[in-house]
């Protein structure tokens, strides 16, 4: 057996408390394609950094070419011959593809002036494009090209930096089918020069279609590693999920029948963010939207709050037919939405907490000062929220507390359909429950409420029913009987139901 | 935790009072200095001389809070005048002139607010620069260069006259204040201004109207330099086409040294008419002092620098607690 390219040996790395990694190992044979898969926040990413200097191991050891490789900075790696394609793109977009392959390293003519030689930078940059079996036109402007394309001069910048690892983070999200086709061929090309792939994805099926390897992730844990001929799809998903549902989450009250139905989407589209999205919304319901990241969620909520534009698709509420153009029409018509930031789209982080739970439900030229002040406290006290007082800045305050802002916010104004997005990111465990049981709540008094969340147990632990969204579809839909994890997984990566 | 919430009154109050503070410090620096400086003639005076600029001030206030900015209220302010000198030679009362004076500020404001939010251009800066050089250019065109002097009684009541001993661009200034200061503090659409500023998307995933109060700020912007126009050519006794020039910029230093911060959703009108008035005093006691108007800008562009970096070790030292 050949000696890896790249070993690391039980990486230990924690965020402000939290285990990010722990004693994770995994190595990279040359000329190797190898999988890395897990489920959102599995800890891919954070070791990937780690291999490519960005972040630094609390703990563990990193052997490039069976040597240890020291302090490693993204510089360092870089020499070693490690490339990072990220999956925001980083190209320079004004700059010519050639000129972006050859960024920080243009060609020039000795002397004081340094002169840049532009006709070889196009035509290395016309070389290597070529290898990879695609002519792009080196000259082109970064911006003019397609996603796919540019991806690939970004591959093109690591063979010429004569990287010998390649690291690739879920490098179709943003591409068509034709696209991603193109990229593994040129993965398979990467291969034949002997070039290492490290492939970080959430698709089942692209695994068995270019992998040699696979390793798979959990909780920051490595739970298997093997040739993926000996890890059927089955196995795979019990290995990405695997784990007891917790017991965290308030029952449902067995005796409720969700009722009459409050929010129809039919033919709800959005060219390249979603398509064709249809679902009913009913009294008392709590309805969980699964997902791996940039499925579309976010982007199907924003649309149907208004915030975001949408090219077909009719909405009915509570049985009558309406159009939502503005965040203000979805106001009126009683929705609310959560959104998955609190500091850029949820709060005013400088003004006062009266001010963030009073914002939506304003009315009138005058500003009641004391009718404020006592429906703040009411909403405080019903929410259980933490603060100095009313008048302090709400910037101040905790995640939960914020999230909890954010929620009376809407209680205030009295809405009857709540869109919730990511509502417990950033937040700890104790606020958490909170936040679980004032959404629960919601459901109780009548309210319906879309759950998107990217905790998979979260989505389970409280949705009456589970739709399931891949690439901006909707790709099944799931009972509270039905929905266990593997099986959300298993819609959400692509798989049949 | 006392300690905590004494120190952290301390930096509110500083906030609030700071520039009292710093102008109270002035005034009793310069009466030490010159003899003439604390008499009510004088004050009376530093208070006149400032009013123009406490008005255009008062606009500009409104639109930083949104995190905006108003680059063209020195042209509105000088078309506004021409427009209504214009009027009066040709025989219009002065209620009329005032009104077309205050309707010609509040309209071409209205239009940078319209460019601004409907054109979807990038920045305020874009629309109100391009207003500032059309204003400005109109009010040169219509007058060929030329001021046009000698404006009935009624009309340069409000730039030269007084009230009970009270200049009456005092006044003006007073009731505009009260008015802003009502409008931000005890109205919805006061609120949403500073909402705006604090966090723009925020404020429209909560249904605030943006556009429409992105409008609102622009046009009370363009009727405070109407206002402002009216005091000016009624002290000078003329329309003239260069009336304002540079005074957005003089307006911005007054609401930046106020207290309000160019990242909007802070500010107040106290704050900013503290601004106005720390610049009329600065020049007022170096005229006292006979310092050359030359230096004076030199020291008025100094104070601007200064006010903001004390305002910026401020914040970083509440950051780092």
């Amino acid at each position: 057996m050949t000696a890896p390219l790249l070993e690391m040996r039980a990486i230990r790395k924690s965020f402000g408390g939290v285990c990010a990694l722990r004693e994770v190992s995994f190595d990279v044979l040359p000329g190797e394609v190898h999988a890395l898969v897990g489920e959102n926040g599995a800890g891919k990413s954070t070791l990937m950094n780690i291999a490519s200097g960005v972040l630094k191991a609390d703990g563990g050891e990193i052997l490039w070419d069976g040597r240890p490789a020291g302090e490693l900075t993204p510089r360092r790696a870089q020499q070693m011959g490690i490339a990072f394609v990220h999956q925001e793109l980083a190209l320079a977009p004004q700059l010519s593809a050639g000129e972006n392959i050859f960024l920080g390293r243009r060609p020039c003519r000795p002397g004081p002036l340094g002169w840049v030689r532009w006709e070889e930078i196009h035509r290395r940059a016309g070389e290597l494009l070529h290898q990879l079996g695609r002519p792009i036109d080196p000259r082109r402007p970064a911006a003019e090209l397609s996603v796919g394309e540019q991806q690939l001069v970004e591959i093109a910048r690591a063979l010429a930096f004569q990287a010998r690892l390649v690291i690739m983070d879920e490098p179709t999200a943003a591409l068509s089918e034709r696209e991603a086709a193109r990229l593994f061929e040129v993965i398979a090309r990467l291969k034949q020069r002997g070039v290492s792939v490290v492939y970080i994805t959430h698709r089942l099926k692209e695994i068995y279609q270019t992998a040699g390897r696979v390793t798979v992730l959990r909780d920051g844990r490595r739970v298997a590693s093997a040739p993926v001929a000996e890890l059927p799809p089955e196995e795979l998903v019990r290995h990405m999920v695997g784990r007891a549902a917790r017991e965290q989450f308030p029952p449902a009250d067995p005796g409720r029948r969700p009722a009459e139905e409050l929010l129809r989407v039919e033919g709800f589209s959005a060219r390249g963010r979603f398509q064709d999205v249809r679902f009913c919304l009913r009294r008392g319901e709590i309805l969980g939207l699964a997902g791996l990241v940039g499925a579309g969620r976010t982007e199907l909520l924003e649309a149907l709050f208004g915030a975001a534009p949408h090219e077909a698709g009719r909405l009915w509420i509570q049985g009558r037919p309406v159009r939502i153009r503005s965040p203000r029409d979805a106001i009126r018509h009683g929705m609310a939405l959560i959104p998955d930031d609190r500091k850029t789209k949820g709060l005013i982080p400088g003004a006062p907490l009266i001010w963030n739970i009073v914002l939506a439900s304003e009315r009138g030229l005058r500003i009641r000062g004391d009718r404020e002040r006592r429906q703040s406290e009411r909403m405080a006290a019903e929410l259980r929220l933490r603060a100095p007082g009313l008048q302090e800045p709400v910037n101040r305050l905790s995640g939960g507390n914020q999230q909890k802002v954010v929620l009376a916010r809407w209680l205030l104004a009295d809405a009857s359909i709540f869109l919730l997005d990511e509502p417990t990111r950033g937040i700890d465990v104790g606020a958490k429950a909170e936040i679980y049981e004032l959404i629960r709540g919601l459901a109780a008094r009548g309210a319906g409420v879309v759950l998107v969340s990217s905790e998979l147990e979260e989505v389970l632990g409280l949705a009456d029913r589970v739709l399931v969204m891949h690439r901006g579809r909707i790709a099944g839909e799931l009972d509270r009987a039905q929905a266990g994890e593997e099986a959300v997984m298993r819609l959400a990566t692509g798989g049949l139901p | 935790m006392s300690g905590g919430f004494w120190s952290r009154t301390a930096a509110r109050a500083l906030r609030r009072f700071g520039p009292l503070l710093a102008l109270a410090l002035m005034c009793a620096a310069l009466s030490l200095l010159s003899e003439h400086f604390f008499s009510l003639d004088n004050l009376l005076n530093v208070f006149r001389q400032s009013a123009v600029n406490a008005l255009l001030a008062l606009g500009q206030l409104v639109v930083i809070i949104t995190a905006g900015i108003d680059l063209s209220v020195g042209s509105i302010l000088g078309l506004c005048c021409v427009l209504a000198a214009l009027a009066l030679k040709a025989g219009a009362p002065s209620a009329l002139g005032i009104a077309l004076a205050l309707g010609a500020g509040a309209g071409l404001g209205a239009v940078n607010g319209l460019l601004y939010t409907k054109l979807r251009l990038p920045h305020p800066f874009i629309p109100t620069l391009g207003m500032m050089n059309v204003a400005r250019g109109l009010a040169l065109v219509i007058t060929g260069g030329f001021p046009i002097s000698e404006l009935p009684a009624g009309f340069r009541y409000w730039g030269a006259g007084a009230l009970w001993g009270i200049p009456a661009p005092v006044a003006v200034v007073v009731g505009f204040c009260l008015i802003f200061h009502l409008l931000l503090t005890r109205t919805t659409p006061g609120r949403d201004l500073y909402a705006i500023g604090g966090n723009r998307q925020a404020a429209l995933l909560c249904g605030v109207p943006v556009d429409g109060r992105l409008i609102l700020a622009y046009t009370l912007s363009g009727l405070t330099a109407g206002a402002g126009a009216v005091v000016l050519a009624g002290r000078m006794n003329s329309g003239f086409p260069l009336a304002g020039a540079g005074a957005e910029l003089d307006s911005i230093a007054a609401v930046i040294i106020g207290g309000a911060s160019f990242f909007g959703g802070v500010g107040t009108v106290l704050g900013t008419l503290v601004g106005a008035l720390i610049m009329g005093v600065l020049r007022n006691g170096l005229n006292l002092m006979n310092v050359s108007a030359y230096w004076q800008t030199v020291v008025i562009g100094a104070v601007i620098v200064a006010a903001v970096w004390v305002d910026v070790v401020r914040q970083r030292a509440a950051a780092g607690r």
